[in-house]
């Protein structure tokens, strides 16, 4: 079931953000905090994952950690042995000596009564993934045989590790978590990298460090390169107004509330734009959904899963910035399935010649998709003109 | 661009100032080890190049600088500078140079003395004046015999290259040891003895025993308990955890007569259970150590507010553990002693609720956590009309950036007329990128500021630092404080 909407950003705060070289990271506060869910890491080891989709599909990426999701259904605390560190549970086998694997079953596992296991950021990257996976409906003459016999399979993205980002690791070491911290928006080179939200403050201080293992896009990595520390601060606290100590206090929390609407303007995609929501586990009260933006080319999008109560309010996020290559790639593919994988009809949707939109196609890593006689027709073709 | 010849000699004499300022700025601070924001590479070229660069373009107030108060490890520093660059050609600056050059020697800690003279030796320092150095600071010790033996190696490569005279008997223990059947003086025997016999340890020093017990293969809480009576203060404030670990107890020790801050170090490093079922322990002693910082160098403080960083950065380093916090503590009890009526507002920390307390609140039962929100409590501290108002943090303000300076300038602006407060930034931590303590912003004085006890000196500095004297003013009071501390030297002397 897919829905659009936009982000339920209720009960979160930006707080100042702290700057260190090119990386600015915006605390993200939360004033009523719910005890009834808790976030606990659970680390693989292994070089890598196979993560067992379906029968027929699998998911190979380094995978360094999973969370764990415990809950109750009556709003109480969630305390003790409850959590799962407490409780030793089997998570697939690890195989191999030299170069180690670990297989795992599916995205979102539930492991309990009250716990779920799920891997954060691959919920969303595999929905990316699988998006039109089974290739066309329809035969159309121009598709490869094996195409049509597998689908896109295999399809793969490459994404960076967080510790390849320059300046990110020094960054998150000297952060200064506060004390009603639940989140953090991450950005690079004044862009946003990452938007990561988890339940509770004790989740969050046991999961900060995870921001640096996790994976991010190519753009962001580039970033790091070419980020200088930037100063931008709001308007300063204006002296003629202040004649009490009050009025100073008061100058105070303005200056404060403009802090947060800055912030909010430098994350606007973030915020405003409408999102596809796709729901991937229901664990009552809450849902663990995963979401991609409108795919746009000309603007920022991105990927991400996130964990809400039934009345709506955000309890989990974690976003994934797409590269362009990558919003390309799945813009394509979204145009193609909404023409019924015709070429001549996505490409009078495009604007553009067939010949033209199969260049596109060779060009974004999709020309395994085609006869290789039609790809050399084009060639030929866009040759002679 | 400068027009005149006027307005040339006017700027040149600004960026003099500034540089001066600078310079004694970070030796108040600086120590060359890694800090929380920065790693001990960066600190110690940063430093390194203030160094040179103020010895060649400013040698007299260099040397001068000796006598302000800064710390011992940038004494340390300008010291080896001054002999690795020889001695001016000016007999008066010689001579006075020279005279700084051994009172400084003469008051620093005696193992510091030997590491700076075993660096001269390898980096090959071998002139005259450094050789005299050396030699005069080896004849002059009272204990020698002790020195020889508790600083072996480093006093024996001091002597070789000084060419410093030494008697018979610690020439042949210093250099054939081993040809020597018998010393007359008891220590030396008691290490020769101590080679074979397991009771002799006992007679050494901690530091030299430590090795010998080692070899001996002598349990670690045997060695413990009996090498007791031969510990100095400093010793036992470092191994009471160890001893607590290994004996089961601690050694016998009197906190209050260790150095206030090097006691806040310590108490910081108690996990927080004992801190807490020591408290009142813990703070009679703060107190009693503030209290003998007080009699050695008075401060006389009206009403007194301090606004105390123990945010996340407070931690420091792996080299410097808690300094920073701990430089607030003892800041907190310093001022209380000092002032007539006394506040400390804190930074929130997350175990912890209470931002305010009184002279007598025991302030070290909290760890460094959280944001560094300094606005908060400056707004507080500012509510509660103090006359002066002291900062300790570490300049790395987030919550938000830029906070004090903007409040501080806005009470300046409209506020102080009714009630003035004089405001003051005293930074435990040198900032490597700008070669200087960081500062929290244009509006608000910083100073440098490594042990609470410095606090005075750096105080009797802040003028200087505030930009109001000219360079003549702050020359001039160099001199006044070289001049008053080789008379203090002299004096010491002579009185014994």
């Amino acid at each position: 079931m897919t829905t659009t909407s936009t982000l339920p950003w209720n009960g979160l705060e930006m707080a100042p953000p702290q700057v260190l070289g090119g990386v600015r990271i915006v605390p993200l506060l939360r004033k009523t905090i719910r005890e009834d869910l808790r976030l606990t890491r659970r680390v693989y080891t292994e070089d890598v994952a196979i993560v067992e989709v379906d029968r027929r599909t699998s998911y190979v990426s380094f995978v360094p950690h999973g969370l764990v999701a415990n809950w109750t259904e009556d709003g109480g605390a969630v305390f003790g042995s409850q959590l799962s560190a407490a409780k030793e549970t089997k998570d697939g086998t690890s195989f191999g000596n030299f170069i180690t694997a670990r297989g795992l079953r599916k995205m979102a596992r539930r492991e309990g009564k009250r716990q779920l296991r799920f891997l954060p950021l691959h919920v969303a990257m595999e929905g990316l993934l699988a998006k039109h996976f089974g290739g066309p409906d329809i035969a159309w003459s121009e598709y490869s045989r094996r195409v049509m016999r597998s689908g896109l399979s295999p399809r793969s993205e490459v994404a960076i590790p967080g510790n390849q980002i320059a300046g990110l690791e020094d960054a998150l070491r000297l952060f200064e978590i506060h004390d009603q911290q639940v989140g953090v928006l991450l950005f690079v080179a004044d862009t946003l990298a990452s938007a990561f939200v988890v339940p509770h403050p004790g989740d969050y201080i046991q999961l900060h460090s995870t921001l640096l293992t996790d994976f991010y896009g190519e753009l962001i990595w580039r970033n790091g390169f070419f980020a200088t520390e930037t100063t931008i601060l709001p308007d300063p606290i204006a002296v003629d107004q202040i004649s009490t100590l009050s009025d100073l206090r008061f100058e105070v929390d303005q200056l404060r509330k403009r802090w947060e609407s800055l912030n909010e303007i430098m994350a606007p995609e973030l915020l405003e734009r409408p999102l596809e929501h796709q729901t991937v586990y229901r664990f009552k009260p809450f849902t663990l959904n995963r979401f991609v933006s409108n795919l746009d080319p000309k603007e920022e999008n991105f990927i991400g899963e996130t964990i809400c109560t039934d009345d709506g309010t955000l309890q989990y996020l974690k976003t994934y910035r797409l590269s362009a290559a990558q919003t390309r790639r799945a813009y394509l593919l979204k145009q193609l399935a909404a023409a019924e994988w015709s070429l001549d009809r996505c490409a009078e949707s495009l604007d553009c010649s067939t010949n033209q939109l199969i260049l596109r196609l060779e060009n974004a890593g999709f020309g395994y998709l085609l006869h290789q006689h039609v790809l050399d027709g084009v060639h030929a073709s866009e040759r002679r003109r | 661009m400068p027009t005149s010849e006027t307005q040339a000699a006017l700027l040149r004499e600004q960026c003099e100032r500034e540089d001066l300022v600078m310079f004694v700025n970070a030796c108040f601070a600086a120590t060359g080890q890694t800090e929380y924001y920065s790693d001990q590479y960066s600190q110690s070229v940063s430093i390194d190049f203030l160094h040179q660069y103020v010895l060649v373009n400013y040698r007299l107030v260099y040397a001068r600088a000796l006598a302000a108060g800064v710390n011992h490890f940038n004494q340390m520093l300008i010291v080896r500078n001054l002999l690795r660059a020889g001695a001016p050609s000016d007999s008066v600056q010689r001579a006075e140079e020279g005279g700084l050059i051994a009172a400084t020697l003469r008051q620093l800690p005696t193992h510091r003395v030997y590491k700076l003279f075993q660096r001269l030796a390898t980096e090959g320092v071998n002139n005259r004046r450094t050789r005299a150095v050396i030699r005069n600071y080896c004849a002059a010790r009272k204990n020698q015999t002790f020195e020889a033996v508790k600083y072996r190696n480093k006093f024996r490569r001091a002597v070789r290259h000084a060419h410093a005279e030494v008697d018979g008997e610690t020439a042949s223990f210093l250099f054939s040891l081993k040809a020597q059947k018998r010393f007359q003086e008891p220590l030396f025997d008691a290490y020769r003895r101590a080679h074979y016999s397991k009771q002799a340890v006992y007679e050494l020093p901690y530091s030299v025993a430590e090795g010998l017990a080692a070899r001996h293969g002598i349990p670690r809480d045997v060695f413990l308990r009996n090498i007791e009576p031969q510990m100095t203060q400093a010793e036992k404030l470092r191994v009471q955890n160890l001893t607590r670990r290994e004996t089961k107890q601690a050694v016998q020790f009197d906190l209050a007569r260790s150095p206030l801050t090097r006691l806040a170090i310590y108490v910081l490093s108690l996990p927080m259970e004992e801190r807490t079922s020591r408290a009142d322990e813990l703070h009679a002693a703060l107190k009693s150590a503030a209290a003998r910082t007080q009699r050695k160098s008075p401060l006389e403080l009206g009403k007194v507010a301090a606004v105390l960083d123990r945010s996340r950065s407070a931690w420091g380093s792996r080299e410097r553990r808690r300094r920073p916090l701990a430089v607030a503590v003892a800041t907190h009890y310093l001022l209380a002693a000092a002032s007539d009526r006394y506040c400390s507002f804190w930074t929130p920390a997350r175990e912890i609720g209470k931002t305010c307390y009184q002279a007598d609140d025991k302030v070290f039962l909290v760890n460094a956590s959280g944001q560094s929100d300094l606005a908060t409590p400056l707004l507080d501290a500012i509510e509660w009309r103090p006359e002066q108002l002291t900062l300790v943090s570490d300049g790395y303000e987030n919550a938000p950036v830029d906070a004090v300076n903007q409040i501080v300038h806005a009470y300046r602006q409209r506020l102080a007329p009714a009630h003035p407060i004089s405001f003051l930034h005293a930074n435990p931590v040198f900032d490597a990128d700008h070669f200087s303590p960081r500062r929290l912003g244009a509006a608000i004085l910083t100073i440098g500021l490594r042990d609470a006890e410095d606090l005075n000196a750096s105080l009797r500095f802040a003028k200087f630092a505030a930009g109001e004297a000219t360079r003549v003013e702050l020359e001039s009071y160099l001199g006044d404080i070289a001049r008053e501390f080789l008379q203090d030297a002299t004096d010491q002397e002579t009185q014994p």
